[in-house]
């Protein structure tokens, strides 16, 4: 998350709680509302390492509010960030190892283990297919994460199919 | 429209149903002792890898491909016997059928091409041009009424497949692949349509690869090499907590 503020602060300066709203309204429901006191621990850090900056600002009848700005050399980490390529996901997947290591062992019945695994992969599935109807289809980046949940949930089906193929 | 003699009945069933292609001297047994049952208004979704024998048996309840051996059952009444135009009854009046490669007719426009097996099957004029307008719209095909099928995508004529197989209201929704040929965006009005006529009490089975469209489903019947490895609810609706998603992990 620390790069996603730091983007966000690059736009422009912005105190813990719109740096959360920014993100909910960006990324829709898709995205997992981050907690308040997750993002003050990150723009702690991110303080803490001179990438922003946090100049109190005086509010009438409440306490002040810090507001943050990206700095010079949160500039430079944002620009590393963004020009070099980003990993694809990686296969290091849990239940893979549990499908290939636990019939050795006699505890689990191969077969078994992929139908289950093949019904929990629909079941949600179906909370993306219902997630995707319930978010605003005209907010494109919450349905294009979700579509991309999607395409990635499609491959381990897929994938799972294989492996039902060889390994049963 | 139920009988007194269909009530209580599976809408299909079958019993130890086998196939096997005579290809060039060498049999190839397609389905091998398959026994399942399909509760009228249950969406079966019918999954495996290709060569598993998921379309071999789709076809065969839809009497599109003869059984080897073993019986098929629809609404208690035994199919598996009846003649080539006893079949083409049935699927006029209690069987929609939507093939992976459409079959539609070419020389009649895609409104015609909708509402043709509701008239074949009696419906008034007006009633089938209600019930094909509704399901254009529903799949966002209201502008290609008049169009010839050759003129439309092919994921346009997917879907002109699956209003045509829904326009008589059918007992038994049967599908290859209903979405194999469709982009994001028409699958998902192809989700929501089926999600619908399932509401409405349809019965649906289908063959699908696609994730999407089989956790719709209430049951996943799953093929390998021609038998059923797996047969069973998708794993109960997970709550999340304040509905929000878990689609992308966050790392401080």
């Amino acid at each position: 998350m620390r790069l996603h503020l730091l983007a966000l602060l690059a736009k422009e300066p912005a105190h813990g709680y719109e740096l959360k709203q920014a993100l909910e309204q960006i990324f829709g429901t898709a995205y997992p509302s981050p907690n308040i006191g997750q993002i003050y621990v990150t723009l702690g850090r991110l303080e803490k390492d001179g990438l922003v900056s946090g100049v109190d600002v005086e509010q009438s009848n409440r306490p002040n509010k810090k507001v943050y700005y990206c700095t010079a050399a949160g500039r430079e980490v944002l620009d590393e960030w963004v020009d070099s390529p980003t990993e694809g996901p990686r296969v290091r997947d849990e239940f893979f190892m549990k499908l290939v290591l636990a019939p050795l062992t006699g505890i689990a019945d191969r077969m078994a283990l992929i139908n289950r695994q093949r019904r929990h992969y629909l079941a949600i599935m179906r909370d993306l297919v219902d997630l995707a109807q319930r978010t605003d289809h005209d907010n494109r980046p919450a349905q294009l994460l979700i579509e991309g949940a999607m395409l990635h949930l499609q491959a381990d089906l897929d994938w799972l199919e294989r492996c039902q193929e060889e390994l049963t | 429209m139920t009988t007194a003699s269909e009530a209580g009945q599976p809408a299909i069933r079958t019993v130890n149903l086998v196939k096997i292609y005579q290809t060039g001297g060498l049999p190839v047994p397609a389905v091998r002792g398959v026994d399942l049952r399909v509760e009228p208004g249950e969406f079966v979704a019918v999954m495996g890898p290709s060569g598993s024998g998921k379309s071999t048996l789709v076809h065969m309840l839809g009497g599109l491909d003869t059984r080897t051996s073993g019986e098929i059952w629809v609404e208690g009444r035994r199919v598996d016997t009846l003649n080539e135009s006893a079949w083409a009854v049935l699927r006029r009046q209690q069987i929609g059928f939507v093939f992976q490669f459409f079959n539609l007719v070419d020389n009649m426009t895609v409104a015609d091409n909708v509402e043709l097996p509701a008239l074949l099957a009696g419906t008034t004029p007006r009633h089938a041009r209600e019930r094909r307008e509704y399901l254009l719209g529903e799949l966002g095909l209201a502008d290609k009424a008049d169009s010839a099928p050759a003129q439309l995508s092919g994921g346009e004529q997917q879907r002109v497949a699956l209003a045509r197989a829904l326009a008589n209201q059918p007992r038994v929704l049967l599908a290859d692949e209903p979405t194999g040929n469709l982009d994001s965006r028409n699958t998902r009005d192809v989700l929501r349509l089926l999600g619908e006529v399932h509401r409405q009490g349809q019965t649906i089975v289908l063959v699908t690869h696609d994730g999407r469209v089989a956790g719709l489903a209430d049951r996943v019947v799953t093929l390998l090499d021609g038998q059923i490895v797996d047969d069973g609810a998708v794993a109960p609706r997970r709550r999340t907590r304040g509905g929000a998603g878990d689609v992308v992990e966050l790392r401080s």
